[in-house]
């Protein structure tokens, strides 16, 4: 249901288009000028599922996919960035240039950059509570943690360089880290995708072999190695810019279908394993050994190529026009997607405020699910003010302002 | 938004005030599934030593989660002493303690082999990764240390059992155990070395409400209840483990 900055959006396009010499392989086809909802909510499940994974574990978790398989809700969340930040941003270049794509890209780094900053505060407020009431000699060690609060003047500034990253705020750094990069990246794709590709690829490879990292403090590196993840960014990207069409007849061929299903059933089996440890028993040592430990810091082959089977068959079997996508039952997931960053730091502020309330109420699984539950109507209601406040937003502005506006709000998103 | 929330926060008293009047902790059963009281790799040293009669000698190397500050003498090393004279009569077993804290495994590693050497224990557990965890160490160098630490010790001529980290619900936020659980499976693995996995067996009881982990105390009687059972839970997986039958042993020896 395109809303009527889409559709401005959409015939603004067309005219450019018209004008403008087409490269090979940059071409938008036409009907991807409609809102892609399938993106939208997929995105929306992998923020719901993502604010269920920064719980503590609980029933609500048995149903994300990370038991399930390698792969998790943030591979999901990477690549569609990828795709949309591709799609709208490469619309915005071939409209205006790749100046004010990349100042679009750079203001969109720094709202994410905010984003990410207040949270730390709110992390910080959280941990000062507990470090301040909480006093259980069962866990004198592990109280340990809350030592970097006697500096503050090193931590908070190493919060600020993204180098101090408290647990479950690794995701929005890594997305900073990524749109940083995007603009050149971007040009080229537009121009040559295919050798776009391959660069992310051979960067991806010398990742691996030469153990490329960025620095965190106190000590270690990134949790997600962005020269490692920004392959599922790019190739998102690529898909966005016309790959997927070209592999369209190896995702309908029966072969990749049976591979896809045959690599799933090994990695929840594989899955399985680790939740029911006799099972270990059937799964060869040699086996064990090649594949252990899975590497999530640094995409693991295992993870992305999972996350490539999912979406393969996802594709396969949920077409564009799905008429379910318009269902209302579905619609708070994808108002969810379409408002990603947004959403994100509302599941990770409430994932916060989950834990602390189960902290105090000392809860049992009764209140586990009722927070997990009201967390998410929390946020699919927040998705719905934001959207509604964008409607009436856009009708009151000029009609080139909301166009350009709605560039940047669905713009690649969080 | 905000009416969302106060909905919430409703919802949350209405709940806590329920549990809050629940009955005081029943006594402790100290219930742990069979598949977490074993292991397929074994203790020959120890099932050697309890078959020749004893003595078995125990040395239990860890950081501070492996006392209680000001009851050291109910931390779980004391109460595994205590259970298995119990189990195995007439044995000689003792129970020696190396608390490394603020220490990481690559700070423990390198001393290891020495001190199995100058104490010549039959078995030595190793409870590691709680530090490493809360600095957040290059997991790799986390490995590799494990990998030398376990090496040193077999080299020694002790059995290992390596112990992983407790189940901290309320610093979930902040310290993530995850990969260095991972990288210990790992290591005991590739070594044939027994893993005790307290994190899973402190992460049931807090699900089946054996324990509240998330409890607020200042007093220190939740830690020694948990230290109990963890180290009754310990006996069990030393004596499983080793393949010893403790009811054949008491008619034999009787």
């Amino acid at each position: 249901m395109p809303s009527v900055a889409d559709q401005v959006v959409a015939a603004r396009a067309k005219v450019a288009a018209d004008g403008v010499t087409r490269a090979a392989g940059v071409a938008i086809p036409a009907a991807h000028l409609e809102r892609e909802l399938r993106l939208d909510l997929f995105r929306g499940l992998a923020l719901w599922l993502i604010f269920i994974d920064h719980l503590p574990q609980n029933l609500l978790t048995w149903l994300t996919i990370r038991n399930y398989g390698f792969s998790d809700a943030t591979e999901i969340f990477i690549f569609i960035s990828g795709y949309t930040a591709a799609f709208v941003y490469g619309r915005v270049m071939l409209q205006r240039g790749f100046v004010v794509a990349a100042a679009r890209i750079l203001k969109r780094v720094w709202q994410i950059y905010v984003a990410h900053i207040f949270l730390f505060t709110i992390f910080l407020a959280e941990i000062s509570y507990v470090a301040s009431s909480f006093d259980n000699p069962l866990y004198a060690e592990e109280m340990g943690i809350l030592d970097f609060l006697k500096h503050p003047d090193v931590t908070i500034v190493q919060a600020m360089l993204l180098k101090f990253r408290p647990v479950n705020m690794d995701v929005l750094p890594l997305y900073i880290a990524l749109m940083l990069f995007f603009p050149p990246m971007l040009w080229l794709m537009r121009r040559k995708a295919d050798l776009g590709l391959g660069l992310s690829v051979g960067l991806y490879i010398l990742t691996r072999q030469f153990d490329l990292a960025l620095p965190a403090y106190p000590n270690g590196v990134w949790f997600f190695n962005p020269f490692a993840w920004q392959l599922l960014f790019l190739f998102g990207a690529w898909c966005a810019l016309g790959g997927a069409k070209r592999m369209s007849r190896i995702l309908s061929s029966r072969v990749t279908l049976w591979i896809c299903v045959a690599y799933l059933l090994f990695a929840f089996y594989t899955t399985l394993t680790w939740h029911v440890p006799q099972l270990n028993h059937f799964m060869p040592r040699v086996a064990e050994q090649w594949m252990y430990p899975i590497d999530k810091t640094n995409l693991d082959m295992l993870r992305f190529v999972h996350f490539l089977a999912l979406a393969a068959l996802t594709v396969r079997f949920l077409p564009r026009n799905w008429p379910g996508l318009t269902s209302p039952w579905l619609r708070p997931l994808i108002l969810c997607g379409q408002h990603s960053l947004e959403i994100f730091c509302i599941g990770i502020f409430l994932a916060f405020a989950g834990q602390f309330i189960l902290a105090e109420a000392s809860g049992g699984a009764g209140l586990h699910f009722v927070i997990s539950v009201c967390g998410i109507l929390i946020m699919s209601a927040a998705a719905w003010v934001f959207s509604w406040y964008k409607k009436i937003a856009g009708k009151g502005g000029g009609r080139a302002k909301s166009a350009d506006g709605d560039a940047d709000l669905a713009g690649g998103g969080a | 938004m905000r009416a969302g929330w106060m909905s919430v926060l409703f919802v949350m008293a209405g709940l806590s005030a329920s549990a809050l009047a629940r009955a005081d902790d029943p006594p402790q059963s100290c219930d742990v599934p069979a598949y977490l009281l074993t292991s397929d790799s074994p203790l020959p040293r120890v099932s050697a030593a309890i078959k020749a009669g004893g003595p078995l000698a125990i040395l239990v190397v860890g950081s501070r989660s492996s006392t209680i500050a000001g009851a050291e003498g109910e931390a779980y090393p004391a109460r595994l002493q205590a259970m298995l004279r119990e189990k195995l009569p007439g044995i000689a077993v003792s129970v020696s303690m190396e608390l490394a804290p603020r220490k990481t495994a690559a700070d423990v590693a390198p001393g290891l082999g020495k001190l199995a050497q100058a104490k010549k224990p039959t078995l030595v557990v190793w409870q590691t990764g709680t530090v490493d965890a809360i600095r957040s160490v290059d997991v790799d160098s986390f490995h590799d240390a494990l990998d030398q630490g376990v090496t040193a010790l077999q080299n020694a001529g002790a059995d290992v059992v390596l112990m992983n980290m407790q189940y901290s619900p309320r610093t979930e936020t902040m310290v993530s155990p995850t990969s260095y659980i991972d990288n210990m499976r790992v290591v005991a693995q590739q070594h044939d070395v027994p893993l005790f996995d307290r994190f899973a067996i402190m992460n049931r009881w807090n699900e089946t409400g054996e324990f509240d982990l998330f409890s607020a105390v200042r007093g220190v009687g939740l830690a020694k209840r948990v230290h109990d059972c963890l180290g009754r839970a310990l006996s069990a997986f030393v004596i499983d483990t080793a393949h010893v039958n403790p009811a054949e042993l008491g008619t034999r020896r009787r």
